[in-house]
């Protein structure tokens, strides 16, 4: 007796939507053993990462946290998933997210201390563009001349980071720092500043562009001929082509948004709660995103549900970290785990195994 | 004959040395892909690697069981993509991506503890009196094993994939999995294989960092060396050789690049030190311009599920 | 003659089908056997059992009266069964001493087995270089390959799936001289076809397979096309009616019209020219891999060209893409269902909009009218009679004629003064067939200029008022089809590509 996958002629509808809670649930589980293993005690860790956050002593404090991770990553993975539905793997937004806040944060700075109400919103713009450029890059090799587009996106995230090491040290240093790395702090700039709305939810304006941009794109995807020929483009591209879609200008538009989603996220952060710029202001949202597009099953409403999630992780794994000395590198493996158990148990939607006597 | 504070004998030797991490895994990833599968873990099997070899080597003193270690842990990290992408069909870019970010994790988890220690030395393989040749002695002569090992490999994989049968059956599979399935082969089990040498070959080149070119444990040790391996291979037109030219020209330009850092250039540090980056994605342009089919095997990235 | 094969009951099922059910049959040495039946009629199943590719659920084979229960391809060919693929065993960027090799369990080494493949091929007409890239071959010489590659193995019984569907007539000729040959030597054939002439000139004796069952055992020289096929489509079948609609002033013409193929090993069109009117068929043979399908890409308008070299009602359209092209009114079909004419994960309502968005009015403002859409799909599934249990289901779960009726069905409805199809019934059972063309016909009764490209004569010959060939890329003057000879015709297909030699006779 083998066990046999087999192509469902319909894709499972059920297994669509009870594939990311089914890939949880087992990344509790490993991750448990995994925790077990490292000496500590399983359950007080997951529930750590898991309740407390939003139940325990100190929930009035962390559910204020939630929004502050996810929307961040909220706005970076639904550009990403835009793109990877059409087959465009923009795997930098990192550095799109690095340069977005570099160039926002820029555009603020240099008007340092000029009080105006323009002020923020420019930013948000230069942010978007920020991140639009970098991301233009790859879009326009790829265009240009074949280039691999995850390839060339990655290389840049590490110029980026060595921008963000220049900037931090020298075009963007606080003058008034010290001799310190790092630029002025915008809590101290309230024309630039990017204030909370509504402070015990965690919300500011880049959670408030995370919710509305999932909407946004939702309604894209679902009821536009742009977002036919998203989700066209990635499942067959030859009949793409016939349908009349321009592979290039696919391309150019889903690496322009996303690179502009990833900027703006960097921009909301750099002027919210990072605060400034720093040699170590980015903290792997982008690549963190990667995984929330795909535990969102690339559905824009599923985005903003991962995006919590994965929020969860990151708020409750400090809390595991302070409390229990969980190391944050576990936090990164238990992320890893939770996107490979989500791989491997979406072959349910398109197959089913089947017991099957021989080898055949 | 030093020019400009940087001696040609001295870089061509230290080029070499430096260029073995990415030369091993590039050479991995080479056998990978001309079977048909695109591995974009390669930078997270190298960070394993590089972790495993340290650890082991350390343990046991023996830095040759070290680079067994690096290839052993890279080869177990693959078998996860393996296991994903032949048996559960999961897409490959995502789960190359899932790889990567797994193994940056696993290893800094596990890398905990190893940072400060100094590994044991991996020394020059053949006597003094060969190394301390002029000229050729550095550049021939001057090197530890793993820079031979990783020429011969270059050379045993270009005879393996251009006249044996089992170089054969690896190009035919990457070609077309149809085809190759109503031949009889195990479309799968051979991909399966493929990838579990690509991911020891990267394991190996990662322990040679850690080993040999650091030499010590820090996080995030390869610092995108996996992906210019991956840039490599596309370069080479999936070619072994070609690959050893790729893999010397970019340990070429990291060593310059150093050199030229230590030397005090009137370039910025931070503008040297993109330079790698830089370079790979110029390189890609001129490679990927103007030419559709540049020898990528035809079934690269796709999947096979016999269906009937 | 002494029996070879002997086929004993043997079931294989598939989930939701019955592939083979309890088929029995045998094959004697220097036999000619044809398997005859329609596409789904479950040919391809049984000859794959016999081949080791897949295992019967119950039933016994004996070979040589010795049982015979390959469990792998390797394991058949050792005991002297090859097989000749219709599809999917070459590889193209491989040479052919290479693709040989890996045919063969023990290959020599490549230089030696360099002149075997000279020698053999010599011997039995077939004449291939062994360093060439297989890419590079027409359809014709690939089949040579794969054939060859058989004979150095010495089979004693040799498997052929539809062996002529990529052949010129002149070619098939050659290849059934090589199999009379081999068969006079000893060898057993295992003869795949739906072509009835054919079997009737090749073959000794027929099994008729319908819907996995062995309908009728017979001598093929014995009975008439028409009774085979009757036995194997199970129904009387008619043969399409043509309204002789007047032919009206000219819809589509086509000038001087040269493009690179962006296909890997594609072919080039070079200097195309031809004219259709209203009303007219324009029938378009040749042997696969010739530019089929880069005209198709041409006038669909996924490949671009110059705007004067594609005109439709005298308004030049080169320079248009699909949707501008629509627009104007052409609509084509694609030859790939699963892909290119449709998106087999995406459900039929989503590939109705794939290309009736735009003359169905089913867009406002960029935004989709799905409603819309589903009527429109409504509408075809019901026109056409297209099996599916709703509108809502993926592509990809209907069978290959169903969704072929739902995607000509697609085309057809668009009210289009210019329809362009390539290969309209390819994998199509004969019913859908027959009512597929007849819906080609009445759209041309009704005023349409279709160009229909296809490798199989009677379907050109049956609804074309006039016929050209594509060859390497070039297309023959179109002439009338009423007293074109089957002679002329395999001329205008260029013959069997210079590569005919003298034949040994056994």
């Amino acid at each position: 007796m083998v066990l046999r996958l087999e192509k469902r002629p319909t894709p499972s509808r059920f297994w669509l939507y009870a594939t990311p809670p089914v890939a949880v649930l087992l990344t509790m589980v490993m991750g448990g053993l995994l925790f077990a293993l490292m000496g500590k005690n399983p359950f007080e860790v997951i529930r750590t990462i898991f309740w407390d956050p939003i139940f325990g002593e100190f929930a009035f404090y962390l559910r204020g946290q939630l929004l502050v991770k996810a929307g961040p990553l909220i706005l970076i993975a639904i550009g990403l998933a835009l793109g990877f539905r059409a087959g465009i793997w923009n795997i930098g937004a990192e550095g799109q997210y690095i340069m977005g806040a570099i160039i926002g944060a820029s555009v603020g700075l240099a008007v340092f201390p000029t009080e105006s109400r323009w002020i923020f919103p420019a930013m948000v713009i230069a942010g978007a563009f920020g991140g639009w450029v970098w991301a233009m890059i790859p879009a326009i090799l790829k265009t240009r001349f074949n280039t691999n587009e995850i390839l060339v996106s990655l290389m840049l995230v590490y110029v980026a980071e060595t921008i963000l090491a220049k900037a931090s040290t020298g075009f963007l240093k606080n003058p008034e720092g010290m001799g310190f790395p790092g630029s002025r702090n915008f809590s101290s700039y309230p024309a630039a500043r990017n204030d909370f709305i509504y402070e015990p939810l965690g919300l500011h304006w880049g959670g408030v562009a995370a919710l509305v941009t999932a909407v946004l794109a939702f309604i894209l995807l679902t009821r536009h001929q742009v977002g036919f020929q998203i989700r066209l483009a990635g499942q067959a591209p030859r009949a793409a082509r016939f349908h009349g879609v321009n592979p290039a200008r696919l391309v150019v538009l889903c690496m322009g948004i996303s690179g502009a989603l990833a900027g703006l996220a960097g921009l909301f952060e750099v002027a919210g709660p990072a605060g400034q710029i720093s040699i170590d202001f980015n903290t792997g949202y982008g690549f963190t995103a990667i995984i929330v597009a795909f535990l969102g099953r690339l559905n824009p409403l599923g985005i903003v549900l991962a995006g919590f999630l994965m929020a969860l992780t990151y708020v409750g794994g400090e809390m595991a970290s302070t409390n229990l000395g969980l190391p944050d590198a576990a936090i990164q493996v238990f992320q890893g785990m939770l996107l490979f158990f989500l791989l491997a148990v979406d072959v349910l939607t398109n197959y089913r195994f089947r017991l099957a006597v021989g080898a055949h | 004959m030093d020019i400009g504070g940087i001696n040609p004998v001295i870089l061509i030797a230290t080029l070499m040395a430096s260029a073995v991490p990415i030369l091993l895994a590039a050479l991995g990833e080479t056998v990978v892909e001309r079977a048909g599968v695109l591995n974009l873990g390669v930078e997270g099997m190298m960070v394993i690697g590089a972790l495993g070899g340290f650890v082991v080597a350390v343990q046991t003193g023996s830095p040759v069981l070290g680079f067994v270690g690096g290839a052993v842990a890279g080869a177990v990290l693959s078998l996860i993509f393996a296991a994903l992408t032949q048996v559960f069909l999961a897409n490959q870019v995502a789960t190359g991506l899932a790889l990567t970010l797994f193994g940056l994790g696993v290893s800094s988890l596990g890398g905990q503890g190893y940072n400060g220690i100094k590994p044991p030395s991996t020394g020059q393989l053949l006597p003094d009196a060969l190394a301390d040749l002029p000229v050729v002695g550095p550049i021939v002569f001057g090197h530890d094993w793993v820079v031979y090992f990783s020429i011969l490999m270059t050379a045993v994989l270009w005879w393996v994939l251009k006249s044996t049968r089992v170089g054969l059956i690896i190009r035919a599979v990457g070609e077309s999995h149809e085809a190759a399935h109503a031949l009889g082969y195990k479309v799968n089990r051979i991909r399966l294989l493929c990838i579990a040498f690509g991911g020891a070959m990267a394991g190996m080149g990662g322990a040679y960092l850690s080993l040999v070119r650091v030499p010590q444990w820090v996080d995030g040790i390869t610092a995108g060396a996996g992906w210019i391996a991956l840039a490599i291979v596309v370069f080479a037109s999936w070619k072994p050789w070609r690959v050893l030219i790729g893999a010397y020209l970019f340990g070429g330009i990291t060593v310059l690049q150093l050199n030229l850092q230590v030397a005090g250039s009137i370039i910025p540090v931070e503008y040297l030190s993109m330079a790698p980056y830089l370079i790979t994605i110029l390189v890609l342009v001129i490679m990927s311009a103007g030419r559709k089919a540049n020898g990528a095997p035809a079934a690269l990235g796709q999947n096979f599920h016999a269906s009937r | 003659m002494t029996e070879l094969l002997r086929v004993d009951g043997v079931t294989k099922a598939y989930p939701g089908v019955v592939a083979n059910s309890d088929v029995s049959f045998a094959v004697s040495e220097g036999e000619i056997h044809a398997l005859l039946g329609e596409n789904g009629a479950g040919k391809s199943t049984l000859v794959k059992m016999i081949y080791g590719l897949v295992r019967p659920d119950s039933g016994a084979m004996t070979l040589r009266g010795a049982p015979y229960q390959p469990a792998k391809p390797a394991e058949a060919r050792r005991l002297g069964v090859a097989m000749v693929f219709q599809h999917f065993s070459l590889f193209e960027a491989l040479n052919v001493a290479e693709n040989v090799a890996l045919g063969m369990e023990n290959p020599p080494p490549m230089r030696e087995l360099a002149a075997k493949i000279r020698a053999v091929s010599e011997e039995y007409g077939l004449p291939l270089d062994p360093s060439r890239m297989v890419g590079d071959l027409s359809a014709g010489e690939r089949q040579r390959v794969e054939i060859i590659r058989c004979l150095l193995q010495d089979p004693k019984l040799l498997i052929m799936d539809e062996p002529t569907s990529v052949l010129t007539p002149q070619e098939v000729e050659i290849l059934f001289r090589t199999l009379r040959q081999l068969a006079s030597e000893g060898t057993a054939i295992l003869y795949i076809s739906h072509k009835l002439e054919e079997i009737r000139t090749l073959c000794d004796e027929a099994t008729i397979l319908r819907r996995g069952k062995v309908v009728a055992t017979c001598t093929p020289r014995d009975r008439t096309a028409r009774e085979m096929a009757e036995l194997m489509v199970g129904a009387v079948l008619k043969t399409p009616e043509r309204r002789p609609g007047a032919k009206g002033a000219v819809a589509l013409g086509v000038s001087d019209l040269s493009v690179a193929s962006p296909i890997p090993f594609g072919t080039s069109l070079k200097g195309v020219s031809f004219t259709v009117a209203k009303g007219e068929v324009l029938g378009i043979a040749g042997v696969a891999g010739n530019g089929q399908d880069e005209l198709l890409l041409a006038l669909s308008g996924e490949l671009r060209s110059g705007a004067d070299r594609i005109r439709i009602d005298g308004q030049p359209v080169g320079d248009l893409g699909p949707v501008g092209r629509r627009r104007v009114g052409l609509v084509a079909a694609p030859e790939d269902r699963y892909g290119h004419a449709a998106a087999p994960d995406m459900s039929l309502v989503e590939n109705a909009f794939l290309t009736a968005g735009v003359r169905r009015g089913l867009t406002k403002n960029g935004f989709v009218d799905w409603a819309g859409t589903r009527a429109f799909a409504e509408e075809i599934i019901k026109a056409y009679d297209v099996r599916t249990p709703g509108p809502d289901v993926a592509a990809r779960a209907l069978s290959g004629g169903n969704l072929q009726k739902f995607l000509m069905g697609r085309e057809l409805m668009q009210g289009a003064a210019v329809i362009v199809i390539n290969q309209p019934t390819w994998g199509v059972d004969a019913a859908a067939a027959a009512a597929i063309r007849q819906s080609i016909l009445d759209r041309a009764g009704e005023g349409a200029a279709v160009v229909v490209i296809s490798q199989d004569l009677d379907e050109l010959l049956e609804v074309s008022d006039s016929f050209a060939v594509l060859n390497a890329g070039r297309l023959t003057k179109p002439r009338p089809v009423e007293g074109l000879t089957m002679d002329e015709i395999g001329l205008m297909m260029g013959g069997a590509h210079g590569m005919e030699v003298a034949h040994h006779v056994g």
